[in-house]
């Protein structure tokens, strides 16, 4: 009986048995940043203990950090500062490497992993961050984990964990022009729901996954724990080789050779067996928007809100919540709402392509009177580049505010937050009551050139109206 | 692992906390994960759901004085989903929930929870619904749920709860703590160490 590509990297990983019946996994790839693990590096010391793999930890800063005149420290906010402190104290006296400010790798923990060439296929990867998943895109097993397990992971390079399930996701097809790897997986998860995958693993397959580039493949990966399933992969293929190779911390030279010919290995086989098989027609996904306060409220950009009818009285009061949250009525034409922030960026959807995507539907264009917007690109290394593509210029022409790499509006633990009940069109992934820092604020799920649109109209807009005949 | 560590019974006030998919962005703001310990978080638990922007009570349960001192907090599905933040089960451990009874829960959250000796049971949405309403009707009135008999019983009557079994048993035995027995087998991830072809690569 074949396996799949999980059932490999686990079996590989797996240290023993534990009494409790969870795995003592070993982690290949660990990630930390400046929010979850301070209390970690607190237990290490009181315990007496020291790091076992310090080699195999890499740390960054992203939460907290502003996206203005970062360098400037110490940080106005004296609480973030603190932060900032402790991990640049706990990683020089462990003996941890900090991609720092200076060092001119320093964004998103998922965004820098891959560019950096740290994350491998084959690999378990953790981080105390739910979206660590990001990183199955290269056929890797990679999850989330809370500051307890860091401290774990710290002291023992393992983390103790139940094995879940695993179900294939098969998207068909092909995808419409103006359809974006976000709404792949906006469509995936209205599906299977916001907890459809507790227990299981996703591996994410077909003809539309295969033929996405990385970036996509990272997008699609990085939602799954928004679907309830922690752990999201891609079995790896030349598209994901050629991205890995000649990174910095890549395979070099002979190894080269042998991490291909070991990855090739590890793909799910053909006759391997899954706990269930789920399907997506590709070529029947729109642009997709949530109206919610769950990732899972979402309707295609052409549809109407949707109503009550089928529903349990459960998910009756969940809608009515989210109806009143969010000031809508079920019926109302999703391209009504207005918008009164953008927000492009985020682990899910801060990437150069992600960038440029959105840069071709400002071109030409002017922001909507009124519109705040933030477009925060994910790393140092993209905003590199998309200087070098003259992106921010292009931004800055249209109205947008360009700023420095970070978190930022995703969770708004920095300086950037929405204010009252404003409306964000967010590239982010998340919609959750009070999520992007005002607690009655509002976010609407989107790709990023779907938020490009949205702020140039001031509106929900279907993108694929603005890419008719190109830009202006 | 100290005898205090064992947990086998959780005896106290009930007090429900209703709705399906309650984040952890709602149990734990993001703006109280600016710490860089845990010791003061208990008072931030469910913060934008229990006052408005300008401080005024919304009448939460858990500021409703017929809960205070509530030990069982009783919730609906996939609770705790979203952020891995830890916060969020240590803010709710610090107020003083000693236990959680729901009908599921997100499972990066039901790990936290296990990991800081915070037992999370289900049980079936039927029985959770009455558990709910009789932390409403009755509020004060004690709920037990014993994890030996693996029953939540409440008002004279009792209902089945369920917890992965081997976590159920770690409770019990007192052997939670992950980090004394991962620590154990550290001979054996040295080995596995050596054993995994990419470590001995160029790059890493």
């Amino acid at each position: 009986m074949g396996k799949t590509l999980f059932d490999k990297v686990w079996d590989l990983h797996s240290v023993r048995e534990l009494p409790d019946g969870r795995t003592q996994l070993f982690i290949g790839l660990h990630l930390i940043h400046e929010v979850t693990s301070p209390q970690a590096f607190q237990m290490l010391r009181e315990k007496k203990l020291k790091v076992l793999y310090p080699q195999r930890t890499f740390a960054t800063f992203d939460h907290i950090v502003p996206t203005e005149n970062q360098r400037a420290r110490p940080f106005a906010d004296l609480l973030a500062e603190e932060m900032m402190q402790a991990l640049e104290k706990n990683a020089q006296e462990f003996g941890v490497k900090l991609f720092d400010f200076a060092s001119g790798d320093q964004g998103v923990v998922h965004v820098i992993g891959p560019e950096l060439g740290l994350t491998w296929p084959g690999l378990t990867v953790a981080c105390g961050d739910s979206h660590t998943a990001t990183h199955g895109a290269f056929g890797a097993v990679a999850f989330g984990v809370g500051t307890t397990q860091i401290r774990d992971i710290l002291a023992t390079q393992t983390v103790a964990l139940v094995r879940p399930k695993v179900r294939r996701i098969r998207v068909t097809g092909r995808l419409n022009s103006g359809v974006y790897a976000k709404d792949v997986i906006l469509a995936i998860i209205r599906k299977l729901g916001v907890n459809g995958g507790i227990g299981y693993a996703y591996e994410f397959a077909g003809e539309v996954i295969e033929r996405m580039t990385m970036e996509e493949r990272l997008t699609v990966c990085n939602m799954a724990i928004e679907g309830g399933a922690r752990v999201g992969y891609i079995n790896p293929d030349k598209t994901t080789f050629d991205f890995v190779k000649d990174r910095r911390y890549a395979p070099k030279g002979g190894d080269w050779e042998k991490a291909v010919a070991f990855w090739e290995s590890l793909r799910s086989d053909p006759d391997a067996v899954f706990a269930d098989d789920v399907e997506i027609a590709g070529d029947a996904i729109e642009p997709m928007v949530t109206w919610g306060i769950t990732p899972g409220q979402s309707v295609g950009v052409g549809e109407k809100l949707p109503g009550f009818e089928g529903l349990s009285s459960m998910e009756r009061a969940s809608y009515e919540e989210a109806y009143k949250y969010m000031g809508f009525t079920p019926g109302q034409p999703v391209q009504e709402v207005p918008v009164n922030v953008v927000f492009i960026g985020s682990c899910t959807n801060g990437r150069i392509s992600d960038l440029r995507e959105a840069a071709r539907v400002v071109k030409g264009r002017k922001v909507a009177k009124g519109v705040r917007t933030f477009v925060v690109p994910g790393s140092q290394s993209v905003a590199r580049q998309a200087e070098k593509e003259g992106l921010p210029k292009a931004f800055r022409a249209a109205g947008f505010d360009w700023r420095e790499a970070g978190c930022s509006m995703c969770l708004a633990m920095n300086p950037d937050k929405l204010r009252g009940r404003e409306i964000c069109a967010s590239s982010s992934n998340r919609n959750f009551i009070g999520r992007q820092g005002s607690p009655t604020g509002r976010t609407l799920l989107m790709s990023p050139a779907m938020a490009a649109a949205a702020a140039v109209t001031g509106r929900v807009t279907d993108v694929r109206e603005l890419m008719k005949g190109g830009s202006r | 692992m100290t005898p205090d560590a064992k947990i086998a019974v959780v005896k106290g006030p009930g007090v429900a906390v209703p709705g399906n998919d309650l984040d952890t962005d709602r149990i734990m703001p993001a703006r109280y994960l600016k710490c860089v310990t845990f010791e003061h978080i208990g008072q931030y638990a469910f913060q934008d759901e229990r006052f408005t922007p300008e401080g005024k009570s919304k009448g939460h349960p858990f500021d409703d004085p017929k809960h205070k001192g509530a030990k069982v907090l009783v919730v609906n599905k996939n609770f705790g989903c979203g952020s891995s933040r830890e916060h969020a089960p240590q803010g709710l451990h610090r107020w003083g929930i000693q236990i959680l009874v729901g009908e599921s829960f997100a499972e990066i959250f039901s790990g936290n929870c296990a990991a800081i000796g915070l037992p999370a049971v289900t049980a079936s949405e039927a029985d959770v619904k009455a558990l709910q309403a009789f932390t409403k009707e009755r509020p004060g009135e004690d709920v037990t749920v014993d994890l030996a008999a693996k029953t939540a019983s409440f008002g004279g009557r009792s209902v089945p709860v369920e917890l992965r079994e081997g976590a159920r048993r770690a409770f019990l035995e007192g052997t939670w703590d992950s980090t004394a027995i991962l620590l154990e087998g550290l001979g054996d991830v040295k080995k596995l160490g050596e054993k995994l072809p990419y470590l001995r690569w160029t790059g890493v």
